[in-house]
């Protein structure tokens, strides 16, 4: 297994130094501190990205263990235990790869306290990864909570008009979700005796305690997923968030409920996950129908795509209670395409925003004159959100609706109609937004995207027509990891 | 006689504090205003000197086991003789600013802190009763001590009266456990109490535990705690907040987990009852609040809730666990009064939450520190309050209280309502007036800062120190 000593290490701390150089700089130099702090965050998470990427390069797709494993004594009660398999380290990448697109879609936007924004978004990317890399239960969940604070910050000082609002919600709803997963991880490191995540995942719960600690968990995750009926958060947060934070919020920090569920629910508890299987469909298909059927009369293009989120989500939850190699893989892979597509969905309402300074929808019509490059990117992306085959959208949608089918033939024919039900609501946005003669004087003299913008939006299309055309790319990572999986959580609910 | 040299070098921290704040009386009544500086400084340099004698002194019992100095009363002692000495550090600036600067205020702290130094030694009902007065009448006086101020003389009355009103129930408890028991020695008491339960026994300790939850202000006797928090000098609402809470609950410890150890099922009813209640008031009661110091009155109710939620379980990783959370609380605590101290508007100290307002542009540095101790009591990892939180729920969940650590952790939910809105004033919205900011003490910016950088990154490497420490002091008491 080829080895590169302290990599996960740095690439997780590598934005926190970043951060620290951002405030020297401050500290030195106060007049051109704002555009240092944006060129320091800007190398920071590209180096991060370079990083990442060599990781990738030198991970063993055929192993399931874990690898460039760092374990060092903390202090009593916790360990610094750091290492990926095939599924983190596909988020690893996820994650390293959105971040510099985040700097840059906030290079013009943000002129109100830059320093402090970069500050935060480094922070963030240190924790994400954090989150990734982690093995220890402690140290997973300092990462974990921990994110809240920067998002907070980046939604309430940098949001919209309700912006106060909307990141109190954030906080408390995320907040209450995971503190009930603390308390079962503090009774879980007393049961086992130990904190180390592939310890515990050895493990065996008792059945009587596996529903209350698997409730626990599934508090926390599905507040972040979020699933339905706890998504309300969502659209309030993505409304106000400024673009970058929506980006990472859709982009990276809803996948944290899903690789929970990965890392904690089916292997951890595998019984209780049997157990509450048909509740996680019951909810993961009625997000996927209702929020469908919230979006289409949504007025706001943000919400909009907010609610398309918790649909495409629900196909996650679904894929990773399947339990099977096609479901969990579907899941992994949907999440990542989610990651890529809602991120560039949100990149597009920020192009039109930046220019209107609304997200109404009534508002626009008729941009297809004015703003071709624009409509020619945002249909793309429309049309992975629905689903299109060639995208990674749909590789997600048939492998996550094949392996739900083998389970639940019903839960997998309700879902299904989520694909046209999104088709709807999409379709329709793009029509209303784009197409048609240009009514509102306003948008006379609106001007198509420029070359920073354009750059935002290349390694987004190229990544999602790729791993459309071949999925292989992400599924030969996640494999091994999901097979292990799959093959303990079936040995022990017997199937 | 012969007993007595020895007794007297087992209980010298005390000794100390008591002769040596005597001698600064005299020194302050000799020399009249002036001495306030001096007799300050001395007051400091005393309490430092009676964490090295407690630190360094031998261990033992004294006064036919009255009086015990084992690891416990020694780590509780130097947090609070330290937090003591910060407070009076503290104060000074603050107290010139109001005009209140009078040599009394130090020497009350020593004198008080002589009285703490006995509760945490106390081996016997008489000792800790004793300790328990010899600290109250000094906060009582405190408490008041700005004495042309109609709020500070309220808060000095209302806590006066209403702690006598709990010392009496206090005594009446003692008195009850010493006829059914025939003893006033916590061992002994427990060890009889093991072979004869009686009904009388358990309604002295219920007595009792109401006393003791007064003093550390546990819901349902908190009533005190938010007028005498308003209306007492901000220097003397950070002593309150911290020593005199550390010095209780290692009584509280002292007496159920040594004194009652037969009796657990009994009085863990009762602390879980107070812990619950407390949560509550505490989280509930602090949404409303406009004023900072009612709201830290009711952020300390919910706060000693937890540290009760330690000595529920009524082991040694509990009792860890409740030295732990308390020691970094202590720390917290004064962060963040040494920043309510630094800050005043046009020579008026700062008053209400909204007065935050915009402090990020004002004074980025005290923002950050803030910011930083208020995610820490909040319980946000890595900060250190959660790691308070941690080992006070680890072990609550260990000895199979976990439904009491859920509903803590809800109320925490609540409560990080109003802490995040200290940082929303702070951070979101612009500052509501012009009228600048004074110049803020050295000191009492230092104090905050070093609070800041205790709570996080410090905090990590301070764990590994802490960690042992309160072990050892956790171990060495007969837990069970």
């Amino acid at each position: 297994m080829p080895q590169i000593p302290f990599i996960l290490s740095l690439i997780t701390f590598l934005p926190l130094v970043g951060a620290g150089l951002i405030l020297l700089s401050r500290l030195f130099n106060k007049a051109g501190a704002d555009n240092a702090a944006r060129w320091i965050a800007m190398g920071t998470t590209l180096v991060t990205l370079a990083l990442s990427v060599v990781l990738v390069g030198a991970f063993d797709q055929s192993s399931a263990a874990y690898q460039f494993v760092e374990r060092y004594v903390w202090f009593v009660g916790a360990e610094y235990h750091m290492g990926v398999d095939g599924i983190s380290i596909l988020f690893v990448l996820l994650t390293a790869f959105l971040m510099p697109i985040c700097i840059l879609a906030s290079w013009k936007t943000i002129t109100d306290r830059v320093v402090e924004y970069m500050i935060a978004f480094l922070v963030l990317e240190t924790l994400v990864i954090g989150v990734f890399t982690s093995l220890d239960l402690f140290l997973f969940y300092i990462f974990f909570e921990g994110t809240l604070v920067p998002m907070f910050l980046i939604i309430g000082i940098w949001g919209g008009a309700n912006r106060i609002y909307a990141s109190y919600k954030f906080f408390l709803y995320t907040l209450l979700g995971s503190v009930l997963m603390l308390l079962a991880m503090l009774w879980m490191a007393q049961d086992a005796g130990t904190t180390s995540i592939p310890a515990l995942k050895e493990h065996v719960f008792d059945a009587r305690y596996q529903p209350l600690l698997w409730l626990a968990f599934f508090a926390s995750f599905a507040v972040k997923m979020p699933m339905w009926p706890v998504h309300t958060w969502l659209p309030d947060a993505h409304v106000q968030a400024p673009t970058a934070g929506s980006v990472i919020l859709a982009g990276i920090l809803l996948k944290l409920g899903g690789y929970g569920f990965i890392l904690f629910n089916i292997p951890m508890f595998p019984l209780a996950s049997q157990m509450f299987a048909p509740l996680v469909f019951a909810l993961s298909v009625i997000a996927i129908v209702y929020t469908s059927l919230v979006a289409f009369r949504q007025t706001d293009i943000k919400k909009l795509i907010a609610y398309s989120s918790v649909a495409h989500m629900g196909f996650v939850t679904m894929g990773i209670f399947a339990g099977n190699d096609t479901g969990v893989q579907g899941a992994v892979f949907q999440m990542l395409s989610h990651g890529l597509i809602s991120g560039a969905l949100f990149l597009c309402v920020g192009v039109v925003y930046d220019r209107m300074h609304t997200r109404e929808i009534a508002f626009y019509g008729g941009l297809t004159n004015r703003m071709p490059w624009f409509a020619a990117i945002f249909l793309m992306f429309t049309m992975a959100n629905v689903g299109l085959p060639g995208t990674s959208g749909f590789i997600g949608e048939i492998l996550t609706m094949t392996g739900v089918y083998q389970v639940s033939t019903w839960a997998a024919f309700v879902a299904a109609s989520g694909v046209i039900l999104s088709a709807i609501y999409a379709l329709t946005l793009y029509r209303n937004v784009m197409f048609g003669e240009i009514v509102n004087p306003a948008l006379k003299t609106i001007a198509d995207i420029d070359k920073r913008e354009l750059a935002l939006f290349v390694p987004l299309i190229v990544g999602t027509i790729w791993l459309g055309v071949q999925p292989g790319l992400v599924l030969n990572y996640t494999a091994a990891s999901v097979e292990a999986l799959t093959a303990t959580y079936r040995a022990v609910i017997g199937g | 006689m012969q007993d007595l040299i020895p007794a007297l070098h087992l209980s010298a921290p005390e000794g100390t504090l008591a002769v040596g704040g005597l001698v600064l009386l005299m020194l302050g009544a000799f020399m009249g205003e002036k001495s306030a500086r001096l007799v300050s400084i001395l007051s400091v340099a005393l309490l430092v000197a009676a964490t090295a004698v407690t630190v360094t002194g031998p261990l033992g019992q004294a006064f036919n086991g009255a009086y015990v100095a084992d690891p416990l009363a020694v780590y509780g002692k130097a947090i609070i003789f330290l937090s003591s000495a910060v407070c009076i550090v503290l104060g000074g600036g603050w107290m010139q600013r109001a005009k209140i600067a009078r040599f009394e205020y130090p020497i009350l702290i020593v004198l008080a802190s002589a009285g703490m130094g006995m509760m945490a030694s106390s081996g016997d009902l008489i000792s800790m009763y004793v300790g328990i007065e010899l600290h109250s009448l000094a906060l009582y006086v405190l408490a008041a001590f700005h004495r042309d101020d109609l709020k500070a003389s309220e808060a000095g009355l209302k806590y006066f009266v209403l702690g006598a009103l709990s010392s009496g129930l206090l005594l009446y408890g003692a008195s009850l456990v010493y006829g059914f028991t025939g003893s006033m020695n916590f061992q002994e008491i427990a060890a009889y109490a093991v072979e004869n339960p009686s009904v009388g026994l358990v309604f002295g300790l219920v007595f009792v535990i109401c006393g003791l939850a007064f003093k550390i202000s546990a819901a349902p006797f908190h009533m005190w705690t938010p007028d005498v928090y308003e209306g007492a000098p901000t220097p003397v609402v950070a002593l309150f907040a911290t020593a005199p809470k550390m010095a209780a609950m290692v009584l509280v410890a002292r007496v159920l987990i040594d004194g009652f150890a037969g009796s657990h099922d009994q009085w863990a009813q009762v602390l879980v009852l107070i812990s619950l209640i407390s949560f509550a008031v505490g989280a509930f009661g602090g949404l409303a609040q406009k004023n900072i110091q009612r709201l830290l009155a009711y952020s300390s109710i919910a706060n000693i809730g937890y540290a009760l939620l330690g000595i529920t379980a009524g082991t040694e990783a509990g009792l860890q666990a409740m030295l732990m959370f308390m020691t970094l609380y202590v720390v917290d605590q004064l962060g963040f009064f040494a920043i309510l101290l630094s800050l005043s508007k046009g020579g008026k100290p700062v008053r209400t939450i909204a007065d935050l307002a915009g402090l990020r542009r004002t004074r980025p540095v005290t923002a950050i520190a803030l910011t930083v101790l208020s995610l820490s009591v909040l319980g946000m990892p890595p900060f250190s309050g959660f790691w308070g939180k941690y080992y006070v729920f680890g072990a609550a969940v260990d000895a199979g209280y976990w439904m009491v650590a859920t509903a803590g952790l809800v109320a925490s939910v609540v409560a990080a309502f109003y802490y995040l809105r200290i940082i929303k004033l702070m951070w979101f919205d612009p500052p509501v007036d012009e009228v600048p900011l004074d110049a803020a003490p050295v000191e009492a910016r230092t104090i905050a800062v070093a609070g800041a950088v205790f709570a996080f990154p410090l905090v990590i490497v301070g764990l590994t120190w802490i960690e042992p420490l309160t072990r050892v002091a956790a171990t060495s008491f007969n837990a069970g």
